[in-house]
C-alpha cells in the first residue's frame, strides 16, 4: 500500500482542540447539567481517538 | 475500626489477583534468565494485551487517587489531566515506533540503551540511567502510598498491611517479570473499569443528577479562571511530553511485537483518558456530597471517603481492591524499568562490562526488589508531602532527558557534549525554581518576564533546548565529528528475517 505521510499532520488537530483553555474554559452550554468546559474535554478524547484511527488508516500499513 | 465486609471482599480479590501474578511465568514459557524474557516479555505483546499493561502502566493507581483530590480540592485546574492525556498520544504515534525501531534492530531493553548507542557515549548513557531512576523510585513509592490510603480507610494497621503487599508484589516481580503485570492488567481493568462505571451512574442518581451534583460545586472550582489558563496548558504540555520518558512507559512500548501495536493503542489508549476524565469528576461529586477528608491523608481521601459514605461495604471493599491491584500494575513495571536501568546501563556498563546475560537478569531481578523496598521504606518512614514533593521533581527532571532521548532520533546533528550541558542546566534550574517555590506549586513566574505563571518543567526544558541547540551548532561549526554507534539501516522498518 501507498504510504500516506501528509495524514500524520491530522494529528495536530487533537493538540490543538486543548491547547489553550480560553476558548473551552466556561459553564455554558451545558449538557445535562455537566458545565462546557468538562464535557468539551470529553468530547475531545473521542475526536483524539477518531482522528489517530484515521491517521493509522491513511497512512497505510508498511511492512 | 475494622471495616470487616469490606476487608473481605478486598483480601479475597487481592489475593486472587496476586496469584495470576505468580501463575504468570507459566504464560508463554520461556527462559526468564534472559532479559528480553524476564524484562520486555520476549517483545512478543500485541494490540490487546500491551492496551492492558500500558493503561495499567501509564494510568497509576496514584493518579487515580490524586486526579481528583487535585479537583476537590483546587477544581477545574485538576482536570488537566484529560488534555496531558490527550495530546500525549498524537506524539507517541510519532516518535515511539520509531524508538522502537532502533530498540529492535539493536536489542535495547532500556532508554539509555539507546541514548549510549546514538551518541557513543558511556557518560549520557550513565546520565539518563540515573535520572531515570531517581525518578522513578517516588512513583513508586506513591503507588504504595495509594494502596495505604485505602488501607487506612479500610481501618487496618497500615504498615503490616502494605509490608504484604510489598512482599507479594516483590516476589511475583521477581519469578514472572514483565509477564505478570501483563496479566495482572486483564484483572486490574475489570475491577477499575466496573467500580468506575458504577460510580458514575449510581452517585448521580443518589445526588440527584449530575446538574445537581455541580449546583454545589461554586463557579471558581468548575472552570478555570483567566489566572489559569498558561498553567493549564504548560502543565498539560509539560507532562504530555515527559510521560514517555519515564522507564517504564519505555519499557511497555519495547515489549510490543511490532510498531503497529504502539500505533493502534495510540488511538485505543485515550479510552483510559476517558476513564480518568470520569474518576476525576469524582472529586466534584465528592464536594456535592459533603465529604470531610480525613486529617491524615487530606484531599487524598477524598475518593476512598465517597465510596465509603455512599456504597454497600462489600462494594466499598471491591472499589479498595480495585485501586490496590491498580497499584501493583505500574509499581512491578516501574521497578522493572528502574532494575534493568540499574543492571545494563549502570552495574554492566561501569563495574561488569563481561557480565553475561544470565548475570545481568539476576542483577535486574534483585535490583527490583531493592528499588520496591527503597520505596517501601521510603512511604513509611519520610513525610508523605516530601514523597509527593519528589515525584513532582522526577517530572521535572526526566523531562530533561527529552533532546537525549527524543529529538536525537531526528537530529542527527545533536553533539553529545550539549546533550549532556543541556541536561545539566536544565536539571539545576528546574530544581532550583522547584525550591524558589518550597515544592509548594509545581508553576513559577519567570524573572517577571512572563506574567503568567509556567510549569516549572517546561521552563526547565526550554533552557535546556537553547543550550542543546546552541551549543550543537558551536560544535559542528567548531568540526567536531558527531559520534553514533547506529547506522541509518537502524531506524529503518526491519527486513522480514532471512532477508
Amino acid at each position: 500500500m501507498r504510504s500516506r505521510k501528509w495524514a500524520l499532520l491530522l494529528l495536530i488537530v487533537p493538540f490543538v482542540s486543548v491547547l489553550y483553555p480560553d476558548w473551552y474554559s466556561r459553564l455554558q452550554p451545558e449538557l445535562a447539567g455537566i458545565p462546557f468546559f468538562v464535557w468539551y474535554q470529553f468530547a475531545m478524547v473521542v475526536l483524539g481517538v477518531i482522528v489517530t484511527l484515521g491517521v493509522y488508516a491513511l497512512e497505510g500499513v508498511r511492512r | 475500626m475494622i471495616h470487616g465486609d469490606q476487608l473481605a471482599v478486598f483480601a479475597i480479590l487481592f489475593m486472587g489477583v496476586s496469584l495470576a501474578g505468580f501463575w504468570a511465568n507459566r504464560w508463554r514459557r520461556a527462559d526468564l534468565r534472559t532479559l528480553d524474557q524476564w524484562g520486555l516479555a520476549g517483545r512478543s505483546l500485541g494490540t490487546v494485551i500491551n492496551w492492558f499493561l500500558m493503561g495499567g502502566d501509564l494510568y497509576t493507581a496514584y493518579t487515580f487517587i490524586a486526579v481528583p483530590a487535585l479537583v476537590f480540592g483546587k477544581g477545574a485546574i485538576g482536570l488537566f489531566a484529560i488534555p496531558y492525556t490527550i495530546i500525549v498520544y498524537p506524539l507517541v504515534y510519532v516518535v515511539m515506533p520509531r524508538l522502537w525501531r532502533v530498540g529492535r534492530h539493536r536489542g535495547h531493553v532500556t532508554p539509555s540503551d539507546y541514548v549510549g548507542d546514538r551518541f557513543d557515549s558511556r557518560l549520557l548513557s550513565v546520565l539518563i540511567a540515573i535520572t531515570g531512576i531517581v525518578a522513578t523510585i517516588p512513583y513508586i513509592a506513591l503507588q504504595m502510598f495509594g494502596i495505604q490510603v485505602v488501607l487506612a480507610q479500610m481501618g487496618v494497621p497500615v504498615e503490616l498491611a502494605l509490608v504484604i503487599a510489598f512482599l507479594i508484589l516483590a516476589f511475583f516481580t521477581y519469578l514472572s517479570g514483565l509477564r505478570a503485570p501483563a496479566m495482572i492488567a486483564f484483572a486490574k481493568d475489570v475491577l477499575i473499569w466496573s467500580t468506575i462505571l458504577v460510580a458514575v451512574i449510581y452517585l448521580p442518581i443518589r445526588l440527584g443528577g449530575y446538574g445537581a451534583i455541580f449546583a454545589h460545586v461554586p463557579t471558581k472550582l468548575a472552570i478555570l479562571p483567566r489566572a489559569s489558563y498558561v498553567p493549564y496548558s504548560t502543565l498539560a504540555f509539560g507532562s504530555a511530553l515527559a510521560l514517555f520518558l519515564y522507564p517504564h512507559a519505555v519499557t511497555s512500548v519495547l515489549a510490543s511485537k511490532d510498531q503497529d501495536v504502539i500505533k493502534r493503542n495510540a488511538a485505543f489508549l485515550p479510552a483510559y483518558s476517558f476513564l480518568l476524565g470520569l474518576i476525576a469528576i469524582l472529586g466534584y461529586v465528592a464536594i456535592a456530597a459533603g465529604i470531610h477528608p480525613s486529617k491524615a491523608y487530606g484531599p487524598n481521601s477524598a475518593v476512598p471517603q465517597l465510596f465509603a459514605a455512599m456504597f454497600p461495604g462489600p462494594f466499598t471493599g471491591y472499589a479498595f481492591a480495585a485501586i490496590a491491584i491498580g497499584a501493583l500494575v505500574p509499581a512491578s513495571v516501574m521497578s522493572i524499568a528502574a532494575a534493568n536501568l540499574f543492571s545494563r546501563n549502570l552495574y554492566r556498563e561501569l563495574f561488569r562490562p563481561t557480565a553475561s546475560a544470565n548475570e545481568e537478569t539476576n542483577v535486574s531481578k534483585v535490583f527490583s526488589g531493592v528499588v520496591k523496598l527503597g520505596a517501601l521504606l521510603f512511604i513509611l518512614l519520610v513525610p508523605t508531602t516530601y514523597v509527593i514533593n519528589f515525584q513532582l521533581a522526577g517530572g521535572v527532571w526526566i523531562l530533561q532527558t527529552l533532546p537525549a532521548v527524543f529529538l536525537s532520533l531526528y537530529l542527527r546533528w545533536l553533539d553529545r557534549w550539549a546533550v549532556a550541558a543541556g541536561w545539566a542546566v536544565g536539571i539545576g534550574l528546574g530544581t532550583y525554581w522547584l525550591v524558589q517555590v518550597h515544592f509548594a506549586a509545581s508553576t513559577i513566574s519567570l524573572f517577571g518576564l512572563t506574567h503568567d505563571q509556567v510549569y516549572i518543567a517546561l521552563a526547565a526544558f526550554i533552557a535546556n533546548l537553547i543550550v542543546v541547540i546552541g551549543g550543537s551548532l558551536i560544535a559542528r561549526l567548531l568540526g567536531a565529528a558527531g559520534r553514533t554507534r547506529l547506522a541509518e539501516a537502524d531506524y529503518e522498518v526491519s527486513v522480514p528475517s532471512g532477508a
